[in-house]
C-alpha cells in the first residue's frame, strides 16, 4: 500500500515480523502498564498494584510537567481524556469543597452534635 | 522452594479459539488457553518463584527484565490481534491456578463480552505529533538590534530564537489538537496519553499530541490519509499500528 506523502509510519504494517522488532519500547510500555484490563481479587497473586510500583517507568514516559510548561496541556481539561488518577484527586477536591461548604452551613448543628460526644463521653 | 506454577494471563478471546497460531510467552512459556463457556483465557504457567508477587515487586523496577517481560506480553497479544478479536489484561496479571483462570472467565462473562463487542473488527492506531520550530533559526538582525553592541546583539539574537521556539510550539499544539478532532471523527473512540520523554521518544522536539484511535479496519486508510495531510513542516505526524486495541480495554465499572 503506498503511503502518503512524507508521512512517517512505523514498519508495523510492513508484516508481521517487522511489526515486532519495531515497535518502540516507549510505545508498548504505556500500553501494557498502563492499559488493558485489570484484574482485582483474591485469584490474583497478591501483587500491589502495578501503578505504584512502576512509578519510575511512568517518570520515564510522560513528561507532563515539561509538557504543562510549554503550554501543551490541553488533554487535561478534556474531561474525556482524563485518567482515573485525576478523576480521584477531582473528586477528593469536590468532596473537601463540600465537607467545607456543610461545615461552613452548619457550625450550631457540628457545635451541637460535639457536645452531645461530650455528654456522652463523661 | 518451588511451589506449582502460577498462571499468568494474557488476554481474553472468543471460544473456542480455532486454529489459533500463538508464540511462546513471558521466559518463553508455551502458551495456551483455558475456556469457559463461550469465552477463553491466553495463558501461559510461569515460576512461581520468579512470577510470586516478592520477586515480581523486585523485578519491576530492573529496566532490562521490564523490557523483556513487556516485549513478550505485547508479542503474544499481537500474534493474537492479527488473527482474532483480543480484550488484553493489563501486564503481570498473574494468578494462583487454572482453576481461578475459569473463575475469572465466569465471574467477568458480560464485562469481557462488552470488550470484545467493542474491539470487534477494529484496530488500535497510535498518532504522535512533534511541533517542530519553522523558519530561518538564525535570522540576521535587524539595524535596531546591531545598534547596542555586540552583547545586546547576542542577548536579541538569543531572544529571537526562544520566541520561534515558543511561537512553534504553539502553532504545534494548535495543530495538533486539530488534528486529534479530525481523527477521532475517523474513529469509534479515542484516547489521549501524556507526551513522552524525548529520552523514550527518541526526538527532540515537543510531542503535540500522543493518542490512540480506535477504528473499523476499513477506516483505517482514510485515517492514515487525515492525518497525512496534518504532516507539514511545522507538525511531523507519526503512525504506528495496527495494534491489539489495548487502549480500549476497559471495563465498565458495575
Amino acid at each position: 500500500m503506498p503511503l502518503p506523502d512524507g508521512l512517517v509510519t512505523s514498519s508495523n504494517t510492513a508484516g508481521p515480523p517487522a511489526r515486532q522488532q519495531t515497535a518502540n519500547l516507549a510505545d508498548i510500555l504505556e500500553r501494557v502498564l498502563d492499559k488493558g484490563i485489570v484484574i482485582a481479587g483474591d485469584i490474583r497473586v497478591n501483587l500491589l498494584d502495578i501503578e505504584l510500583l512502576t512509578i519510575k517507568i511512568r517518570l520515564l514516559i510522560a513528561s507532563v510537567d515539561k509538557a504543562r510548561e510549554i503550554g501543551i496541556d490541553w488533554w487535561e481539561r478534556d474531561p474525556s481524556l482524563s485518567s482515573k488518577q485525576r478523576d480521584l484527586a477531582g473528586e477528593n477536591k469536590a468532596l473537601r469543597e463540600r465537607i467545607e461548604a456543610l461545615e461552613a452551613a452548619a457550625p450550631a448543628e457540628l457545635d451541637g452534635a460535639r457536645s452531645r460526644t461530650a455528654e456522652t463521653d463523661r | 522452594m518451588t511451589g506449582a506454577p502460577l498462571c499468568y494471563v494474557y488476554a481474553i478471546v472468543d471460544a473456542p479459539p480455532h486454529h489459533l497460531e500463538v508464540c511462546p510467552g513471558v521466559d518463553g512459556a508455551a502458551v495456551t488457553t483455558v475456556e469457559r463457556g463461550e469465552l477463553a483465557a491466553v495463558v501461559s504457567l510461569v515460576d512461581r518463584d520468579r512470577f510470586g508477587a516478592e520477586s515480581l515487586r523486585a523485578k519491576l523496577e530492573d529496566l532490562d527484565w521490564l523490557e523483556q517481560t513487556a516485549r513478550a506480553h505485547h508479542q503474544v497479544i499481537d500474534t493474537i490481534a492479527r488473527q482474532i478479536p483480543v480484550a488484553p489484561l493489563r501486564m503481570a496479571t498473574i494468578l494462583w491456578d487454572e482453576r481461578g483462570v475459569a473463575e475469572l472467565l465466569q465471574a467477568n462473562r458480560p464485562e469481557f463480552t462488552e470488550v470484545l463487542e467493542r474491539v470487534r473488527g477494529r484496530e488500535e492506531w497510535g498518532v504522535k505529533a512533534y511541533a517542530v520550530p519553522v523558519g530561518p533559526p538564525d535570522a540576521p538582525p535587524g539595524p535596531a538590534e546591531s545598534a547596542g553592541g555586540p552583547g545586546t546583539t547576542y542577548l536579541m539574537r538569543k531572544r529571537g530564537q526562544r520566541d520561534r521556539a515558543r511561537q512553534a510550539v504553539q502553532t504545534g499544539a494548535d495543530l495538533a489538537r486539530q488534528l486529534h478532532e479530525v481523527l477521532t471523527g475517523h474513529s469509534v473512540a479515542a484516547r489521549v496519553y501524556p507526551p513522552q520523554d524525548p529520552r523514550l521518544s527518541g526526538r527532540t522536539e515537543p510531542m503535540a499530541l500522543n493518542a490512540a484511535y480506535l477504528v473499523a479496519a476499513a477506516d483505517a486508510e482514510s485515517l492514515r490519509a487525515a492525518a497525512a495531510r496534518f504532516d507539514s513542516p511545522g507538525l511531523r505526524v507519526e503512525l504506528t499500528g495496527p495494534w491489539a486495541p489495548y487502549s480500549f480495554a476497559e471495563v465498565s465499572q458495575p
